[in-house]
């Protein structure tokens, strides 16, 4: 019986593939049922994002995402597989199927969302390229670099940010371009160029974890392009890339509640219509996406709201010290914002 | 006809020339076929994706900055202006890498053959350390040497009065370009001519009379003077471009990243040790009868290494040679790694930035194909110059 559903699976899925258009409703969440475990393509180690600790233990902003689609879908947290990817591997492991979703500080473009067969979830880390520089070369912003030297990784959307930034601001500056990462982290530490530049959380996560001392370099203020990170799904299966959706929309609109891990159980008991249909009291929400009524709840019992997950991750109180700034609630100046619960 | 005549009755597959020729013209039309196949594949594959072929890409606007570059370079240039920044730096890298790569190799070779007991130990542990370890590695550690051992530019080593080191680089003065140094040139030229003609005549009166002429000290003074006369002549224009320390780096004169210093020295010291070997075998093969010939007829030693055993030895020396020459040039393609801007580093950024697969790899194969059958070309000149003319 097994083995003629997974037929029956074969068989829609290589149909899906020769007509495409059709929009399949199904086959990742019946996958992920059936495995009992979801499956996430993270980064091989990023700190803050996805990197694995002492025991081996995923952690992070774009792990925590996983865990919460694992508390939504199969009621439990703790029900996820991570693959971890480098910037080449990881869009074939999604669109081969070996993940069921891609989260890993991947930014939100219109190519990835059309010619490379994705769709993007809301997104979870609102962040831009930044510069990081020495303290002790006392530089308070990126318009005094001008003839500096840069470290910067090849073949990137970065460099030729950074190029743009300097001619619009008619600055010039030298370029050390190192294809490795590590290589280039080196080189920046040992004063080989002036500034290092990537994404702003990129540049807190090699300042926390590759510095010898954190507090010797500055990331300077001034954000040169736009970085949404959001989480990937494929192409044609609508009901996974909604439940994937409104996974991230219940963190956010917990927090905009004031619903915590800790007063979850509380909020149970509110008189709040919203909340009550949030958290499964009023039944539907749950039935509409085709998971437990209690999906949210789980979320957030489990797993917290977004504002829990970006302090215990990146926040004020971790080695990458960032502030919420974009990515607080709109109702306090971010831009973070859930879709109604009806 | 006659072949088919006399074995009458055997049918045309069993004969043997037809056989091969059919054989050969099978596999051509195999390879041909597979060709075709690919091609049309990839055409297709190509339309597919809605990616633009062609070549057109390489006029479009760069976008991102190089340096170091040897002509001027804006990222407001094309693609193709970028592709000749970094062919003219790979350029650089294997002209300067060859010929201190040949000048150090030989003095290795020597050493190895060397009578003292601890020098030669010492010309064998060197090329075998080299010989045995990734030359990535070695450009790793070079690179990484000279980047932490210097400090940074404001603290940098004034060696010599304009002359400053740092973990930047060096930074050297030049003089600066000024209409009487054509003359100057012209100067230079005409007593390179001029030595020239001089070799010329005292190898000739030599050969006649058997008196040698001081050719070296005579051709040095006269390279060095007559510029420097005509430079004093009219009025020394001379000015220097001084290295000057900016916000962050040193600005005017000439610079040489340690990027570059790291690649040229690991390139020089990795292909010294297979030339050193290259020579010693050389020197090795010119018979042992031959330098004691010399000695009998009085030549000095160095002049019994400079006139007998070499001119021979290079003949065996320059078939391999060329192919450390080969090497030096492709593994220039390293630089990638310690973040130096050769073609092939500037190719791949390129192929990042347009996703213009094909194009790049048949832009960077033909480059490089190009530069292996230049040199050769020049080295199997040679070559035929130092053969043996055998008649």
């Amino acid at each position: 019986m097994r083995s003629l559903k997974r037929f029956g699976f074969a068989v829609t899925a290589v149909l899906g593939l020769v007509w495409g258009d059709s929009a399949l409703a199904g086959p990742t969440l019946d996958g992920v049922k059936s495995r009992g475990v979801v499956t996430c393509a993270v980064n091989t180690g990023l700190a803050g994002f996805g990197m694995p600790d002492q025991q081996g233990d995923y952690k992070g902003l774009d792990a925590d995402t996983c865990r919460a689609i694992a508390a939504a879908v199969l009621g439990d947290a703790k029900k996820v597989k991570f693959i971890p990817t480098t910037t080449q591997q990881r869009f074939t492991v999604l669109q081969s199927g070996e993940a069921d979703v891609l989260t890993r500080n991947t930014t939100w473009t219109l190519l990835r969302d059309t010619e490379q067969g994705f769709n993007f979830a809301p997104v979870t880390y609102y962040d831009g390229q930044g510069f990081m520089v020495a303290k002790k070369a006392g530089i308070k912003s990126a318009k005094e670099l001008d003839g500096a030297t840069i470290c910067v990784q090849p073949g990137t959307t970065t460099e030729l940010n950074l190029a743009d930034y300097f001619r619009t601001n008619r600055m010039t500056f030298k370029p050390l371009v190192v294809e490795k990462l590590a290589e280039v982290e080196n080189a920046f530490f040992s004063g080989r160029c002036d500034a290092y530049t990537t994404d702003r959380s990129g540049l807190a996560a090699t300042r926390a974890g590759k510095a010898s001392n954190p507090d010797d370099y500055v990331i300077l203020p001034d954000v040169i392009s736009k970085e949404p990170l959001a989480p990937a799904v494929r192409h044609g299966d609508d009901e996974w890339f909604d439940i994937v959706k409104w996974t991230i929309y219940a963190m956010i609109g917990a927090e905009e509640k004031g619903i915590a891990s800790s007063s979850v159980d509380d909020a149970l008991k509110s008189e709040d219509p919203d909340v009550k249909r949030m958290l499964g009291v009023t039944p539907g929400l749950g039935k509409a996406l085709h998971i437990d009524e209690k999906w949210a709840y789980n979320v957030i019992k489990q797993v917290g709201n977004y504002g829990e997950v970006f302090e215990r991750n990146v926040g004020s109180k971790t080695p990458l010290k960032l502030e919420r700034g974009l990515n607080g609630l709109w109702s306090q100046g971010g831009l973070m914002y859930a879709m109604p619960f009806r | 006809m006659n072949a088919s005549s006399t074995r009458r009755g055997s049918a045309w597959w069993n004969d043997e020339r037809s056989r091969e020729l059919l054989f050969q013209a099978l596999i051509i039309g195999v390879v041909i076929a597979v060709l075709a196949y690919l091609g049309h594949n990839a055409t297709v594959n190509l339309r597919r994706q809605g990616i633009v072929g062609g070549f057109g890409f390489l006029s479009h606007e760069a976008g991102f900055e190089i340096s170091p570059a040897l002509i001027p370079y804006t990222p407001a240039d094309s693609y193709a202006d970028a592709m000749l920044v970094g062919l003219l730096n790979t350029l650089l890298v294997a002209a300067i890498g060859i010929v201190f790569a040949t000048a150090l190799g030989l003095i290795v070779g020597l050493l190895r053959l060397s009578g003292n007991w601890l020098v030669a130990r010492l010309a064998l542990g060197y090329v075998e350390l080299m010989r045995n370890t990734p030359l990535v590695l070695q450009l790793f550690v070079w690179w990484n040497l000279l980047r932490i051992s210097a400090p940074g530019p404001r603290a940098a080593w004034q060696v010599l009065p304009g002359v400053f080191v740092s973990n930047r680089g060096v930074a050297f003065p030049v003089p600066e370009y000024d209409p009487g140094f054509r003359w100057v040139l012209a100067a230079l030229l005409v007593a390179i001519l001029a030595s020239a003609a001089l070799a010329r005549w005292a190898g000739r009166r030599q050969a006649r009379t058997g008196r040698p002429f001081p050719v070296l000290s005579a051709a040095l003074a006269l390279i060095v003077l007559l510029p420097t006369v005509v430079f004093v002549a009219l009025g020394a224009p001379f000015h220097l471009d001084i290295p000057q320390l900016g916000a962050f780096n040193f600005k005017g004169g000439v610079t040489v990243t340690p990027e570059f210093a790291a690649l040229v020295f690991g390139l020089v010291v990795y292909t010294a040790a297979f030339i050193g070997e290259i020579v010693r075998g050389g020197i090795q093969a010119v018979s042992r009868g031959q330098s004691e010939a010399a000695l009998a007829l009085g030549l000095k030693r160095r002049h019994v290494l400079r006139l007998v055993v070499l001119p021979q030895a290079v003949r065996t020396m320059i078939p391999p040679l060329t192919n450390e020459y080969l090497n030096l040039a492709k593994n220039s393609t390293l630089a990638v790694a310690i973040g130096f801007a050769d073609y092939f580093s500037v190719a791949n950024t390129i192929l990042n930035q347009t996703g213009q697969a094909i194009e790049a790899m048949t832009l960077i194969a033909a480059v490089y194909l190009s530069l292996s059958l230049g040199l050769s070309l020049l080295m199997n000149l040679y070559n035929r110059r130092v053969a043996l003319v055998e008649r």
